[in-house]
């Protein structure tokens, strides 16, 4: 079992928006200034961004080993449900996103954005 | 439906039809799968019957729907519990502390309503994030700097509001401080403004704390009186400059010293950024690595002095390290650390180190470099100049070191005094406690420095999805309060599964800080309907006997 008491000062550590959106840009799918984009870049980009500093990408980067890619723009198997499934209900210590944070409607974008448009699973 | 404690299925549903008409349909949240997103991601209850869950949320867009709902939930007697953005994970995030409360979530309230670069003060909505906040000053090229806690998702007034802090002056540091005029909205759905906001057509509200009689915003803050819609905070002017340099201090007992001079450089004003503390000798990292070290830390006290100093020599390692941290010109920060290593050049054996000098703001490339970035190895990170993150997360996010992530976190954190001895004593005293109650620990802990006058002890614990192993925790935590203010070491914030424990510390007079709470609770809100239990602090009908 990992410690499980840490004693830890906690870290003072971060991610700037602006630049680095625009630093990515050019790598990135989807069309630019779609509203599903515009919802990654204002609530997930911060952990699931590229670039240093990204836990969430940090931490998918070691869970897949690069048999997927670490950043979710670049991945091609994510379909809407599991975005909106992730979204609504966090994991570990990802939180769930609330709908007055993301709505419904903003989900939708958001899910078509990182699914590349591909037709919901039945 | 769940019902909130003590309502009747029918007056919920009155209330809930009223809350729509003041908010609209779409802003009151009933379902299950609605209602499950405003659990506490980082509950230490989680899944466990004790968890604090909502029955509904309602959503107002302006302070005049927060009034009606706060009315209509006061002739209800309906809990309603405020929450700004909700992201105050690890102490509580968007659940409420009664379960059954209507959580009242603010985020809809996100406007930036001013930004003075001039005298450099803003004013904002509840739901406004220091993200939305940092942007806003970004957008407009404002040479204004913003002190941001870790989580960037967090609001400015729920983080000053929880006494939350941050990396920059310690003038900004500390949030609830560094606020200036408020507006509440009371439990009777009364608008009250503090400080000149309560003078009609004041010009500034932003500018001058106290208005005139009693300064009375505290009341707002790990409180539950009110719900504030409105909060004026004092912003940084961005510095020209930022320089930092390093020391280390051989011996065990140049701790004493160290911290002194430490803190007259602080409290005159000399070292005007935050410091850190760290022990090349007892990093947890060297503690894990060295089986002989861990031998002698794993003695009753953590090994004697004479030992760990024998050890230390052997390695020629030294005990203690500081980096001091300067905002301003250039010229002037670079006279900073020179008298500053001309004080601390009193501890024999002293060794610095001159830290980069980083001219202001940081470029585009600076920004997305490893230097500003401490989980990529870097010396700083991106608080430290104002720019808010997430970084902070990838503490208990699946890592290497971390291969089973967590889910969640929660802090002990007992102020401490600003002096060498406290940390040596907090450290053999929270180290005993630990061997003795079988709680795992492996290390040397350094204060963290947030505020002027104190520092704070922090102990880390992780939440996991196994109630078992949370309830141990729990149980852990409850413990270390306990020892914590036996030594005179109290909270200065708290896990809601813990508010009454930590106020019940809080016990002097039998009680009467407590006591004064109450009696307020019942004159403000004498139907109890504003976060019960937040901070201990309970209505009437749900009071428990003191301990």
């Amino acid at each position: 079992m990992q410690r499980t008491v840490i004693m830890a000062a906690a870290l003072a550590l971060g991610v700037v928006w602006a630049a680095q959106a625009n630093a990515q840009a050019a790598s990135r799918q989807g069309a630019p200034g779609s509203h599903g984009r515009e919802v990654f870049d204002k609530w997930c980009a911060p952990c699931h961004g590229a670039g240093v500093g990204k836990p969430a990408t940090a931490a998918l980067a070691f869970k897949y080993k690069g048999s997927k890619p670490a950043l979710l723009e670049e991945r091609t198997d994510l379909t809407p449900e599991i975005v909106k499934y992730m979204v609504r209900n966090g994991v570990f210590t990802m939180p769930p996103s609330r709908k007055t944070e993301i709505s419904d409607a903003d989900l939708d974008d958001l899910a078509a954005y990182l699914s590349k448009g591909k037709p919901a699973a039945h | 439906m769940a019902l909130p404690p003590g309502v009747t299925a029918k007056t919920f549903t009155d209330a809930t039809r009223l809350f729509k008409e003041a908010v609209g349909k779409a802003w009151v949240f009933t379902t299950k799968a609605d209602v499950d997103l405003y659990r506490d991601a980082y509950s230490v209850l989680r899944g466990e019957p004790d968890e604090r869950v909502a029955s509904a949320a309602v959503a107002p867009a302006s302070v005049e729907e927060v009034q009606k709902v706060v009315r209509i939930a006061n002739e209800h007697r309906i809990p309603i519990y405020p929450i700004s953005t909700g992201r105050n994970l690890g102490y509580g995030g968007s659940a409420p502390v009664l379960s059954g409360s209507v959580v009242l979530d603010l985020k809809r309230m996100n406007k930036v309503l001013d930004v003075n670069e001039r005298n450099a003060t803003c004013l904002v909505e509840p739901g406004v994030s220091y993200f939305d906040l940092y942007r806003h000053i970004q957008d407009r090229g404002l040479k204004l700097w913003v002190d941001v806690p870790d989580p960037g998702w967090g609001s400015p007034i729920g983080n000053s509001l929880d006494h939350g802090g941050g990396y920059t002056m310690p003038h900004f540091r500390n949030h609830f401080d560094s606020h200036c005029g408020m507006e509440v909205v009371l439990p009777d759905g009364e608008l009250l403004r503090t400080g000149m906001g309560a003078l009609p057509g004041a010009k500034t509200w932003q500018d001058y704390k106290f208005g005139i009689g009693p300064v009375i915003d505290g009341l707002f803050s790990q409180s539950n009186f009110g719900v504030v819609t409105k909060m004026g905070f004092w912003l940084m002017p961005q510095p020209d400059a930022y320089l930092t340099g390093s020391l280390t201090a051989p011996n065990y007992e140049d701790l004493i010293p160290l911290i002194d001079i430490l803190t007259y450089l602080e409290n005159s004003g000399v070292c005007n950024g935050m410091p850190g503390l760290g022990s090349p000798l007892f990093n947890a990292g060297a503690i894990a690595r060295d089986p002989e070290l861990a031998a002698i830390r794993r003695k009753p006290g953590g090994g004697t002095q004479a030992e760990l100093e024998a050890y230390a020599r052997g390695k020629g390692i030294p005990f203690w390290s500081a980096q001091l941290k300067f905002y301003g010109p250039e010229k002037a920060i670079r006279e900073l650390w020179n008298y500053s290593k001309e004080k601390f050049s009193a501890i024999k054996g002293v060794q610095f180190q001159d830290g980069p000098l980083l001219k202001l703001p940081l470029t585009a490339e600076q920004i997305q470099s490893k230097l500003v970035h401490r989980t990529e190895g870097g010396e700083f990170g991106l608080p430290e100049f104002g720019i808010p993150s997430l970084e902070m997360f990838s503490i208990g996010a699946r890592s290497p070191a971390n291969p089973e992530p967590r889910w969640g976190h929660a802090w002990f954190s007992p102020i401490i005094p600003r002096t060498g001895e406290a940390i040596l004593e907090a450290n053999r005293v929270f180290a005993d406690a630990a061997r003795e109650l079988g709680m795992p620990y492996d290390g040397f802990s350094m204060p963290t420095t947030y505020w002027a006058r104190s520092f704070i002890f922090i102990f880390g614990f992780p939440v996991t999805n196994n109630p078992k192993e949370n309830a141990k925790m729990r149980g852990y935590f409850r413990q270390i309060v306990k020892i914590g203010a036996e030594h005179g070491w109290g909270e200065y914030r708290t896990i809601p599964a813990m508010y009454d424990e930590v106020l019940n510390t809080y016990s002097f007079n039998n009680h009467a800080l407590g006591r004064f709470h109450e009696t307020l609770k019942d004159a403000i809100d004498p139907n109890g309907i504003i976060s019960a239990g937040r901070y201990g602090i309970w209505p009437k009908h749900l009071r428990k006997t003191r301990a």
